[in-house]
């Protein structure tokens, strides 16, 4: 009775959409604006990357979705299901298949490929508005390529903490020209995104901001020379399961001895590991 | 001393105006009162201000407050636009360039690295949530400097030089005292070693006694850089301790200028003289 | 064989979309929409108000749908609205053609047409009607029978006149223009902007900002809108001109039959605020010239308090004071719109442990690196 337009949203909303998205593959790392539809889905829950998935997937596409760097936690599960129930289109957790990768909060594991296109989802846009609220402000900041605020901040971290104390979100210079907010991936990710084969698409939804990094740009993590960026380490630690060491871990309690251990946070490369092993026989 | 010496700085025919003038008051000084016209409102807070700056030299502006010379000095530091008027600065483009004609990056280049600035009220010159070091370090970091330790070391020299005790130094400025606020603020003027300093109404609002250690540490630290400043004062004890040449400005105009003993001495103009008389 | 995904996920939600219709359905009773429009008017109003889109039968239905919370019914409308073409634009609509139903002037005891309280709980007291607790549909037909005959009957009787057409008044505004208190307003053919279709940069077109205020939050609008006539916006106290509720017909322009015609699509209920606030205004000579500027409030359905809200914050940010929040646009505008602002908050649910290990392995560090230097 009440039939659903292919991928949710009216054609003229996904071809303003594809337009902002354009002019951001343009402009490596800058923000550009455009009028955010709302979605089925709440606001700070990924709809800036569901309405770039939305107007960009066709019916040959293959989608993967992670949240938190898991394939299957609810919100992955729930998004995927939107898109999948508009549009039919074939989903896959293998990094490797999929053509559209909507992503929250990580970069996956396996290394991107030319032709795939990573959606991260944005949930504030804005490298410089811990230093500026204003976003007349930071727009002509970026205008002079002014940035020394978002220096300044590192700086003074340094003087009170002896290091840069950013968490995830670590700001990220682009093409030598924007600093842009790489969302809140773990600094662990933020060097996956240098010179990336694979085209990267960031959607704010709430915030009303589309960027881009295109395939094979320039990103470098701000840090003065002498106090190198560093990612997050997980020194004499490895995933319980599979062993790896150079991943993102996941830090989890064994309920029944109450001891802390660790595990592979990238659901399905956790998953290809096992199988792999097991394939070849070797376990 | 050549006397064939180019000013390092150079203000020509400088306007501030705030509000749109009208027929009553455009282009016809004679109808404005006091620097106002009263039919359209409009404030004429500088008014045709040509000066230059040598090197080396300290020129003090003084004036009754509402007299233009803060106005002169935001316009100068690209705080706020000028209305029109041509300023030349020696060590940009050899002087050769209107930089109020500049576009907003270079005129922010210019503030980092040929400028230094003290404000009258350090809220408007400082972070004050961030630490002292931080903020001298601002101005190193516009200037293009990615090295933490040689800033650090850089802000502890300057700490030193203007009396701030080191253990402070991670403090920010909200936890200082006045004067030690003052201090912050002319380190990090002195931050990239600009050629020029700007100095508004810096002693005010301070006591007495701390009012002569800044006004000693300002004198020692022009003879030891020779930096040439512009020094903005209501003070005028405090023009006649520091300046070469003085300026006075009444009503968004200069009324008088010359050697400040001269003036000081000899004042021409009916309000220099109520100055003067009022201050012996 | 291998190893597989946990399907948990997909399995929790199916789960958990099952035990909220379970416990929906638990006392055994449905409500029909004509009941939730009949019974709940202010509420679809307001909920047709902040979805920006005028159907009381969506809106009936989003609040079943959402058991009666108006955040999400709010959220299904305005996901809905994604999924409509925009076909036509209304034609301009002049509010002195509105059918009144309501209508007040706090500025003066004598308005040319009159006062109109119409229906309204202003001047009832708050006091729980514990009739309403036995209450049949067989009380609420004959309260209704009888009332309306009673009204019969007193038509009759006086026979008045009606004022030109039924219900069409005068505004308030233009007698003041005719006395020269307001200005007459400059014509502004300019094409509205719509914030549905188009980013929103500062500084904001004036258009954008009456779409943001009228589809904003109503606590939020009227928040804030407090917040500045109680004096956090240093501002003096507006005076409402006029505040009227009642139905706008609205047209759209068609080329279907050939030519460029106005067909009438029906009518819908707002309520329209304009609230006088004194300005000092400077002129072209020497006296500051006191007078009066307007604050202009429109919403969907009867909604007085947020369309004066609405007024304040209208005027407030049209005429900014340095300092004053509200009347900065970035602070009101970024932060009433009920989506954005309930979407955001109930983000915080999401698992961010990925975000939160990062956080952790910053701190133990800092931790770590103190101690070596202390």
């Amino acid at each position: 009775m009440h039939e659903r337009h292919f991928a949710f949203l009216d054609e003229s909303s996904k071809k303003e959409i594809r337009r902002a998205v354009l002019k951001a593959v343009a402009i490596p790392g800058y923000q550009v604006p455009f009028a955010s539809r709302e979605l089925p889905i709440a606001r700070g829950w990924g709809t800036g990357g569901l309405q770039i998935t939305l107007s960009l997937v066709g019916k040959d596409d293959i989608i993967k979705v992670i949240d938190q760097g898991s394939d299957e936690s609810v919100n992955a599960v729930s998004l995927r299901n939107l898109i999948q129930e508009t549009t039919d289109v074939a989903s896959t957790i293998h990094t490797t298949e999929a053509t559209l990768i909507q992503t929250r909060h990580r970069v996956p594991e396996q290394p991107l490929k030319e032709g795939q296109i990573l959606i991260l989802q944005v949930p504030l846009p804005e490298p410089l508005r811990n230093v500026e609220p204003s976003e007349y402000k930071t727009k002509k900041l970026h205008a002079e390529a002014d940035y020394s605020g978002a220096w300044l901040k590192l700086f003074e971290d340094i003087m009170c903490y002896g290091q840069a104390a950013t968490g995830a979100d670590h700001p990220v210079f682009v093409n030598d020209r924007y600093v842009m907010a790489p969302t809140p991936i773990p600094r662990f990710d933020n060097p996956k995104l240098d010179h990336n084969p694979a085209l990267m698409l960031f959607g704010a939804g709430r915030e009303k901001k589309i960027y881009a990094v295109p395939p094979y740009t320039k990103v470098v993590s701000l840090a003065f020379d002498d106090y190198p960026f560093q990612r997050e380490r997980f020194v004499g630690k490895k995933c319980r399961l599979t062993g790896l060491e150079n991943v993102y871990l996941d830090e989890l309690i064994d309920e029944a001895t109450g001891e802390v251990y660790y595990q592979t946070n990238d659901s399905s490369y956790l998953l290809e590991f096992l199988n792999r092993d097991e394939g070849a026989g070797t376990v | 001393m050549s006397e064939q010496q180019k000013p390092i700085l150079i203000l020509k025919d400088f306007n501030k105006t705030f509000g749109k003038g009208c027929a009553h008051c455009d282009g016809k000084p004679e109808n404005r009162r006091q620097g106002y016209c009263p039919k359209c409102r409009t404030v004429y807070a500088c008014q045709d201000i040509s000066l230059s700056l040598y090197q080396g030299e300290i020129v003090g502006i003084v004036g009754e407050s509402g007299s233009g010379k803060s106005t002169l000095m935001q316009a100068l530091y690209f705080d706020s636009e000028a209305t029109s008027g041509e300023y030349f600065l020696e060590a940009y483009h050899s002087g050769e360039e209107n930089l109020f004609l500049s576009s907003s990056q270079q005129q922010k280049w210019v503030r980092n690295m040929l400028l230094g600035m003290v404000y009258q009220n350090p809220m408007m010159g400082l972070k004050m949530n961030f630490s002292a070091q931080s903020n001298i370090a601002e101005k190193m970091i516009a200037a293009g400097n990615r090295q933490v330790h040689s800033m650090v070391e850089r802000g502890d020299t300057l700490l030193e030089q203007v009396h701030i005790p080191l253990i402070r130094r991670k403090d920010s400025p909200s936890h200082f005292s006045g004067g030690m606020q003052q201090r912050v603020q002319i380190a990090k003027a002195l931050a990239n070693e600009p050629p020029i300093l700007l100095l508004d109404e810096v002693t005010t609002g301070l006591d007495l006694s701390v009012q002569a250690d800044v006004l000693e540490l300002i004198q020692k630290i022009q003879r030891e850089r020779k930096n040439s400043i512009l020094l903005v004062s209501h003070d005028l004890s405090v023009v006649r301790m520091l300046a070469d040449r003085t300026i006075v400005m009444l009503n968004g105009r200069i009324i008088e200028e010359g050697l400040t003993d001269q003036v000081l001495e000899d004042p021409q103009h009916p309000y220099t003289q109520q100055l003067v008389y009022s201050l012996l | 064989m291998g190893y597989v995904a946990v399907q948990g996920g997909a399995e929790a939600i199916r789960e958990s979309i099952l035990l909220a219709r379970y416990e929906n359905c638990l006392d055994g009773t449905s409500i029909s929409l004509t009941e939730i429009k009949a019974n709940l008017k202010k509420m679809v109003d307001s909920v047709m108000s902040e979805s920006s889109l005028y159907s009381p039968d969506l809106a009936a239905l989003a609040l079943k749908q959402a058991q009666g919370d108006p955040f999400e019914a709010i959220f299904l409308l305005r996901a809905h609205r994604s999924t409509l073409p925009r076909l036509y634009f209304t034609t301009v609509t002049d509010t002195a053609e509105m059918r009144v139903e309501r209508r007040i002037s706090a500025s003066f005891k004598d308005i040319l047409g009159g006062q109109i309280l119409g229906a309204s709980p202003d001047y009832q007291h708050r006091l729980l009607n514990w009739d309403l607790i036995n209450e049949t549909e067989a009380d609420v037909i004959a309260f209704r029978d009888q009332y309306y005959a009673a009204i019969l009957n007193a038509m009759e009787k006086t026979a008045e006149a009606s004022f030109e057409e039924e219900g069409r008044f005068p505004k308030v505004v233009d007698s003041l223009r005719a006395q020269n208190l307001i200005p007459q307003p400059v014509l502004c053919d300019e094409e509205p902007r719509d914030i549905t279709m188009e980013p929103l940069v500062f500084p904001s077109a004036r258009s954008l900002r009456l779409q943001i205020l009228t589809r904003g939050m109503t606590g939020a609008v009227t928040a804030l809108g407090y917040a500045k006539i109680r004096g956090y916006g240093f501002n003096n106290h507006p005076t409402i001109g006029e505040l009227r509720v009642g139905y706008l017909p609205l047209y759209v322009t068609s080329e279907l039959s050939g030519v460029c015609e106005e067909y009438y699509i029906g009518e819908i209920e707002v309520t329209e605020v304009e609230a006088f606030m004194e300005e000092d205004r400077q002129e072209a000579d020497e006296k500051n010239q006191l007078g009066i500027g307007l604050g202009y409030g429109l919403c969907f359905g009867a909604n007085e308090i947020k369309a004066i809200a609405m007024s304040v914050l209208e005027h407030s940010m049209e005429n900014p004071t340095p300092g004053d929040p509200t009347s900065d646009e970035e602070f009101v505008l970024l932060h009433v719109d009920t989506v954005e602002a309930t979407g955001f908050v109930s983000h915080l649910k999401l698992p961010h442990y990925v975000t939160f290990q990062s956080k952790l392995d910053r701190i133990r560090d800092v931790q770590r690196g103190n101690n070596h230097h202390a």
